[in-house]
């Protein structure tokens, strides 16, 4: 997928990043889960892109410091996996699923619309920064069909024309 | 949230053990509510009466099959974990990765029944002389990563988790690891690659997790369904669980079936193993109004397509297996006569190759070249000779030519909706041989 982000968000300066205290602390919780430091490297992301939105170059070389792997096993992970973010992305990341069976319960009319009302394609973000456009993998919410995650809410079915009230609830 | 469309009058303990516990109103069974329904009684008595050996006898006796879609003996399983004097006490991983496309039953018992899952995982690890269970769940189940959380701390506070677990002198205790997307995190191998911290590709096997697994040492991974039937098994015996689906089929249990699509009632329903599919499909209201019925899939995106007239078969996995198509999960999608094989398939075969983790080359190339073809046929641009290519594809990415599932599973609805709906193809084909189908480079002549 390309990300193509028109986003007004400017990148953090990333020659110098330090890890918030909380942070910090948060990791450090994570970690003692496991025999090894490196599984809180999934985690230790989430957590960096709690506060941040995204996870700039320099919280990868943070993140490996914190937890004493090498920056490229946390660049390989941080770029594997679809929910970590390498860009800049808006307030709120909207997750359309585009599995099968909200395929089957018209999800390609939810899409176009998506498209149209908020004038942006997949991977990409509004110009005043408030929504990123992302497909997902099955939500498991296939009753619900067609089905969207907002932030960390769950919706469906969600009906074309029921979209700019939906948004309304996300400044 | 996700619904169990029976009411509480229905489920009872004696033949809904995964579902009888559940409010109506979809709340979740906390500790108090779940203690005084018979929750951690298999704990007790798993303590009280049996050994590792005799539990793994009981699970395999009772013919639990893997509910994530598999249906390996579970009991098999944990009889091939390594363990005895010398070896390290290890893992008990729970799958709750839930991303098969059309599949929705472990939210159920995860938002709302998390203790079941506990229970389930804290037999495993006596069963299996592990120490530490992992519950690995995707990323975007967060109201279930709230519940399941307070839950293991619930347990912990209460002496169900971590040392000595009610009073045994047995020690075990359970973290919950949440993802961050990746549909490949659900295959065994990869999902303990990515519990470690690592990019999610799959491990050649051997050695099997059972011998070694996360971090070197005896790991059994489970999915969440599965885990949640043991203790039921432990508390009532194998005869009352093979009971259960008495005359219907001869694998064991109930089991949470659900049905997706255009149906009037879409939902989920604990039934019988072997419960045929005319049943779900009456429980879900049928079709909506002005459909009717084409084709459906029996257990998720990477099962093959069955027609109506299968929909009399039982519903396990042997059953359907022999129709040439895989139980699963076991939750239905139904697809419209007016709705398009075509086009779906294309979206399930954009699905396997976006989902793909590049490991191996016949996923990584030719899940693509797939997409390609389908939609070249989807817009009526098809060149004479993609049928039999996709058909070949299918094939080339079919069990024992990759390191994982992950490919034969995508060629499954592939390969099927070619066979049973072949003209719907052909209509897309409008264009003579092209360069896709020339004859490969002679050899010798580089």
């Amino acid at each position: 997928m390309t990300q193509t982000s028109t986003s007004t968000a400017t990148p953090i300066a990333t020659d110098a990043f330090v890890l918030h205290d909380e942070d910090r602390a948060a990791i450090a919780h994570e970690r003692d889960h496991y025999p090894h430091p490196q599984a809180a490297s999934i985690e230790a992301l989430k957590i960096v892109q709690r506060r941040h939105g995204w996870v700039p170059d320099a919280a990868i070389d943070a993140i490996a410091r914190e937890l004493g792997v090498s920056p490229a096993s946390v660049e390989g992970v941080a770029t594997f996996y679809s929910l970590i973010f390498r860009q800049p992305v808006g307030r709120h990341v909207i997750l359309l699923c585009d599995s099968s069976s909200c395929f089957l319960t018209d999800y390609e009319a939810l899409r176009d619309a998506f498209f149209e009302h908020l004038g942006i394609g997949f991977g990409q973000t509004t110009p005043d920064g408030r929504f990123t456009l992302l497909p997902v993998c099955c939500l498991g919410a296939c009753d619900r069909g067609p089905a969207l995650m907002i932030g960390d809410d769950t919706h469906g079915p969600v009906a074309p024309e029921e979209i700019p009230t939906l948004l309304e609830a996300y400044a | 949230m996700s619904r169990i469309l029976q009411d509480r009058d229905e489920r009872r303990p004696e033949t809904h053990p995964l579902t009888f516990r559940l409010n109506d109103d979809g709340t979740p069974v906390m500790l108090e509510a779940y203690r005084e329904q018979q929750g951690y009684a298999s704990v007790e008595r798993a303590f009280r009466d049996l050994t590792s050996k005799t539990l793994i006898e009981e699970l395999k006796t009772a013919n639990l099959r893997g509910r994530g879609g598999g249906g390996f003996s579970a009991g098999l399983k944990w009889s091939l974990t390594m363990q005895g004097e010398g070896i390290p006490r290890g893992y008990i991983v729970c799958n709750a990765d839930e991303m098969e496309p059309g599949t929705f039953k472990d939210r159920l018992l995860l938002e709302q029944q998390p203790h079941l899952l506990i229970e389930g995982m804290i037999l495993a690890g006596f069963a299996n002389n592990a120490y530490q269970g992992y519950i690995f769940m995707r990323g975007e189940y967060v109201d279930a990563a709230r519940t399941v959380q307070r839950a293991l701390d619930e347990a912990r506070a209460a002496g169900w988790l971590g040392r000595d677990v009610a009073g045994s002198g047995w020690d075990f205790d359970i973290a919950l690891h949440t993802g961050a997307g990746r549909y490949i995190c659900g295959e065994e191998t990869a999902l303990i690659n990515s519990l470690e911290g690592k990019r999610a590709n799959p491990r050649a096997k051997p050695p099997f997790p059972g011998q070694s697994g996360a971090w070197g040492k005896p790991t059994v991974v489970n999915n969440v369904e599965t885990l949640c039937n043991v203790p039921s098994i432990v508390l009532h015996g194998a005869d009352w669980y093979q009971g259960l689906s008495q005359g219907k089929s001869g694998d064991g249990g109930t089991k949470l079936y659900g049905v997706s699509g255009k149906v009037k009632r879409p939902g989920l329903w604990e039934l019988p193993m072997g419960t045929p599919a005319t049943e779900l499909m009456e429980r879900a209201g049928g079709m909506r109004e002005g459909h009717t019925l084409k084709t459906w899939l029996p257990g998720g995106g990477s099962t093959g397509f069955l027609l109506p007239e299968h929909l009399e078969l039982a519903l396990d996995f042997d059953t359907i297996g022999n129709a040439g198509s895989r139980l699963g999960t076991g939750l239905i999608a139904v697809v419209a006569d007016d709705q398009s094989v075509v086009s779906l398939t294309r979206n399930l075969e954009e699905f396997f190759a976006r989902e793909s983790c590049g490991w191996c080359t016949p996923c990584r190339d030719g899940l693509p070249w797939s997409v390609k073809l389908l939609q070249a046929l989807e817009a009526g641009e098809g060149e004479r000779g993609d049928i039999d290519l996709l058909e070949s594809l299918a094939v080339d990415l079919g069990p024992g030519r990759t390191f994982c599932a992950h490919a034969p599973g995508a060629a499954m609805p592939l390969a099927s909706a070619i066979h049973y709906f072949r003209e719907e193809f052909e209509r897309g084909v409008t264009r003579g041989q092209g360069v896709a189908h020339a004859d490969p480079i002679p050899v010798g002549s580089v």
